[in-house]
């Protein structure tokens, strides 16, 4: 491996810096959504919404400048994942928007079949955007066929073959274990214990179907492992998550929930981290004719363009960080419904 | 059909769409700035009342922008790869720069502005609002840039790249000061101004008219007629401007404007008409040799007209000439109703004029379609070029996505967007209907 730390590789992280502020953010309110359904009456749903009122919206900026910055840093990536992945992005996108509908309009109106509705739609699309999200992350581990103008030559079909679809499943139980700590944070009294019993089933969900799909990685996928066999160092990582997992259990268990948040957070950048790790150099990977897979460097835009936004990049993410902190912070603690809420 | 032809169906549906609620956050974000502003000047309940009011519509007409925008970012790559590819090196930064200024500050600061009023002190919230307003005119900036430089290229090179050509940066302020990005950026903003301010007007004037909430309806009115006819105004003048470019910078574009043919001759300018595509000439009533005029303030200079372009490099002439004529009237439109109705305010009529109410009713959809048109004149009169003179539109569709599933999304979003629009009238009545006579004036005060 080439230990000089280059712009192509700083942009690759600071790319996946972006799509895991997503992840983590974002997370925890498709979570929410995944796990909406199980709530039982009216107040607690409110309760739930409103727990990712002030903050959802926010979130989902995350993912739309992680795809700007695609965009600008590596413009190959961005066209041929998302002309390749073409229906599978359509649907996310109506995903995103029938879920950002739901949240808006579900407590607009008092009638029964109306809120009923919009809690299945908010439930269901947030299900589906997260497994949508897996299925392309499992699809980028794979590799996809490319043709020499880095086109995608394949059909949607063979985009939804089994091992995506672990990834997707691994990604739904992901976010339900997040979403349901977080929600733990925003809760109190009977709704809280209620998820605190979802959170702990989520978290065996979890890590059942994620030491069925870390099998399946290593076992098929041998490329996504070879850094980490390489540089021992890195085996930090996947200790270091499996440690995180064990406390946030333990968390759990013993009501700290943001201590449990927290470790649910060390446990998304974690496996990010591992994924990252096993996909570079490459960005994504073509097979069978690997001579046609983007890297960092064959897809990067050039030196003038990554400089000039490593430079917007530095003004840009501290003052990103601190309105994020400030709005966590203004709206912390447990909701209250009031009128302003959804 | 092609999945050129559908790709930009898709397109110009999705953009016209996104385009009906960014103006209007973009104005009625300038006007909650004024209306709280006032309230910490003055201490006035009447203006916190308004500021209240009008920041929960502006949290609705926010929720659709976003909910549209999103499809609009990955648009590019999904349907457009060759584009994307050419055009990534160079301004993929700004739509990066978008995001990491403009919407990360629009969308955290709009949830202290609707949501914070009793959690932070009332000059954080106004700070907030201001951010938020701030942060919406600056998503404009930056998709403008973007806009005008595929409309006007330059501070970049073309260089031979592993799979075709790509443009890449050479001068960074080059590019994003490119020759049309001043006019185009300035122009568009006083278009939402206009967008917000004749939102405001409309919804006001009708409360007049059905005598409610008359203290509300007639400051919040004055406050939109005067931003409204500040805002027509240098519409005209940035408009002007924009033309000018556009005659230095494509030409055959503004020989489209005004069906100008004949291929180097004065060029007139047509009040109205109907552009004859088979004789190549246009029937209507003209002002002969005024397009030289306006251009270079002599009306005998010749201008390069169509016929000096080989046919392949023209843009469809009709629709551009249409869409463009019907800004210009709307234009004149909303000038003159503006200022007659400073006038008549200034006198203490305008309250008692009950058509000319009921036209101010109606004025809400003046700026919607001219900033529709406005667009449409631009963006088709840009044709056959999607990057101007560098790269066609038939060149730059992505290969590897079918027709079918083309059709397949464009259909699914036009459900969408049905469903959404719906919605949004729905609910905006249902706002306008209730009136602000919901906000509690209390320290808790509700949003209903
Ligand atoms: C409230 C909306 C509105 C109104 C009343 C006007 N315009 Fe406009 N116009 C726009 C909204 C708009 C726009 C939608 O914002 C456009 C599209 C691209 C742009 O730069 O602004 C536009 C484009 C546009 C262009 C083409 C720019 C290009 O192709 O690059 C010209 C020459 C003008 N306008 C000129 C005018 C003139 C002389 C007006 C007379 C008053 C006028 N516009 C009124
Ligand atoms: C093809 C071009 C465009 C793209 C790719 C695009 C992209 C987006 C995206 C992704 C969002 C959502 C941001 C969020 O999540 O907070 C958005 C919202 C917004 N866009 Fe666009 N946009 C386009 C055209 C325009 C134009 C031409 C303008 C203005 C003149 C504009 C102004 C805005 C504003 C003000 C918002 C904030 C939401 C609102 O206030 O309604 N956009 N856009
Ligand atoms: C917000 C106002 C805008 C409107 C109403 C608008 C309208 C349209 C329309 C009607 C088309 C189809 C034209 C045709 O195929 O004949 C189009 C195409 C396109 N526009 Fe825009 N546009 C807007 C802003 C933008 C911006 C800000 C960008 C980019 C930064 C952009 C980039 C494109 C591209 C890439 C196409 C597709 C290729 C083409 O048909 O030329 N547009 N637009």
């Amino acid at each position: 491996m080439n230990t000089v730390i280059d712009l192509n590789t700083i942009w690759f992280f600071l790319v996946g810096l972006l799509f895991a502020g997503y992840a983590i953010l974002d997370g925890f309110d498709l979570g929410i959504g995944a796990l909406h359904l199980l709530s039982k009456n009216d107040r607690e749903r409110r309760t739930l919404l409103n727990a990712i009122g002030p903050v959802w919206d926010g979130n989902e900026v995350w993912l739309v400048t992680g795809g700007g910055a695609l965009f600008a840093a590596f413009p190959e990536v961005y066209a041929t994942a998302f002309s390749g992945f073409y229906m599978a992005f359509i649907l996310l996108l109506f995903m995103l928007i029938f879920r950002a509908v739901a949240i808006d309009f579900r407590s607009k109106q008092p009638m029964r079949w109306w809120r009923n509705w919009w809690d299945f739609s908010f439930s269901l699309s947030s299900i589906l955007t997260s497994l949508l999200i897996g299925v392309a992350l499992g699809n980028i581990a794979m590799g996809i066929p490319l043709n020499e103008q880095h086109e995608f030559v394949g059909s949607f079909r063979s985009l939804l073959n089994p091992y995506a679809l672990l990834i997707g499943v691994t990604t739904v139980a992901l976010f339900m274990m997040h979403g349901s700590i977080y929600g733990m944070l925003k809760t109190e009294g009977d709704l809280h214990d209620r998820i605190q019993t979802w959170s702990k089933k989520a978290v065996v969900f979890f890590v059942l179907v994620y030491a069925v799909s870390t099998l399946a990685t290593l076992l098929f996928l041998p490329h996504m492992s070879m850094q980490i066999r390489n540089n021992p160092i890195f085996l930090a990582l996947p200790i270091l998550n499996v440690l995180a997992i064990i406390n946030l259990q333990w968390q759990i268990k013993r009501g700290r929930d943001f201590q449990a948040f927290l470790s649910s957070c060390a446990v998304m950048l974690c496996l990010l981290a591992i994924f990252g790790l096993g996909i570079y150099p490459n960005m994504i990977l073509s097979t069978p004719q690997i001579e046609n897979t983007l890297t960092i460097y064959n897809a990067a835009s050039s030196g003038k363009t990554l400089r000039i936004m490593l430079v917007i990049a530095i003004m840009g993410i501290p003052l990103v960080l601190a309105y994020t902190a400030s709005i966590y912070w203004i709206f912390r603690g447990k909701v209250k419904l009031d009128a302003n809420s959804y | 059909m092609d999945n050129l032809l559908l790709s930009r169906l898709q397109f110009g549906l999705t953009i016209a769409f996104h385009y009906l609620f960014p103006p209007l956050s973009i104005g009625l974000g300038l006007i909650l700035v004024i209306m709280e502003g006032l309230y910490l000047k003055t201490a006035k309940p009447i203006y916190l009342q308004m500021t209240r009011f009008w920041a929960r519509i502006f949290g609705l007409v926010f929720a659709l922008g976003v909910a549209s925008g999103i499809v609009m970012e990955f648009q590019f790559g999904t349907n457009w790869s060759t584009y994307s590819r050419f055009v990534g090196d160079v301004f993929g930064s700004a739509l990066a720069a978008e995001g990491i200024f403009a919407f990360f500050l629009e969308s955290g600061f709009l949830a202290i502005l609707l949501f914070g009023w009793d959690r932070v002190k009332p000059r954080t919230h106004f700070f907030a609002t201001v951010m938020v307003a701030f942060g919406a005119h600056f998503s404009a900036v930056w998709i403008i840039i973007a806009n005008s430089w595929q409309q006007t290229p330059a501070g970049h090179h073309v260089v031979a790249a592993q799979n075709g050509l790509r443009a890449e940066i050479v001068d960074f302020w080059q590019m994003v000061l490119n020759p049309s990005a001043i006019d185009r950026l300035t122009h568009s903003i006083a278009g939402a101004w206009q967008a917000g301010a004749f939102f405001v007007i409309s919804v006001c004037a009708f409360y007049v008219l059905k005598n409610r909430h008359l203290e509300f309806a007639r400051k919040s009115l004055k406050i939109g007629l005067w931003v409204a006819a500040i805002a027509s105004l240098a519409q005209l003048v940035t408009g002007h401007s924009s033309a000018i470019t556009v005659s230095r910078t494509q030409p055959p574009k503004l020989a489209a404007f005004e069906g100008h043919y004949a291929e180097f001759a004065p060029a007139d300018m047509y009040l109205f008409g109907w552009v004859d595509q088979k004789e190549n000439l246009v029937h209507g009533i003209k002002i002969p040799g005024f397009l030289s005029f306006l251009v270079h303030g002599n009306s005998q200079t010749p201008l390069v007209g169509l016929n000096a372009v080989p046919e392949t490099d023209r843009p469809p002439v009709q629709i551009v000439f249409q869409s463009y004529h019907l800004m210009i009237a709307i234009g004149f439109g909303l000038i003159a109703l503006s200022w007659l109705g400073i006038v008549l305010l200034w006198r203490g009529r305008l309250f008692h004029i009950r058509w000319l109410l009921w036209t101010l009713v109606f004025s809400v959809l003046g700026p919607q379609v001219a900033n529709q048109v406005g667009w449409a004149s631009a963006e088709i009169g840009r044709q056959p070029w999607i990057v101007y003179g560098l790269l066609r539109t038939s060149e730059a569709v992505s290969p590897s996505v079918s027709a079918g599933q083309i059709l397949t999304s464009l259909i699914l979003f036009g459900l969408i967007y049905t469903l959404l629009f719906a919605l949004f009238v729905y609910l905006l009545n249902e706002k306008i209907q209730a009136g602000p006579l919901g906000e509690d004036m209390s320290v808790e005060g509700r949003r209903a």
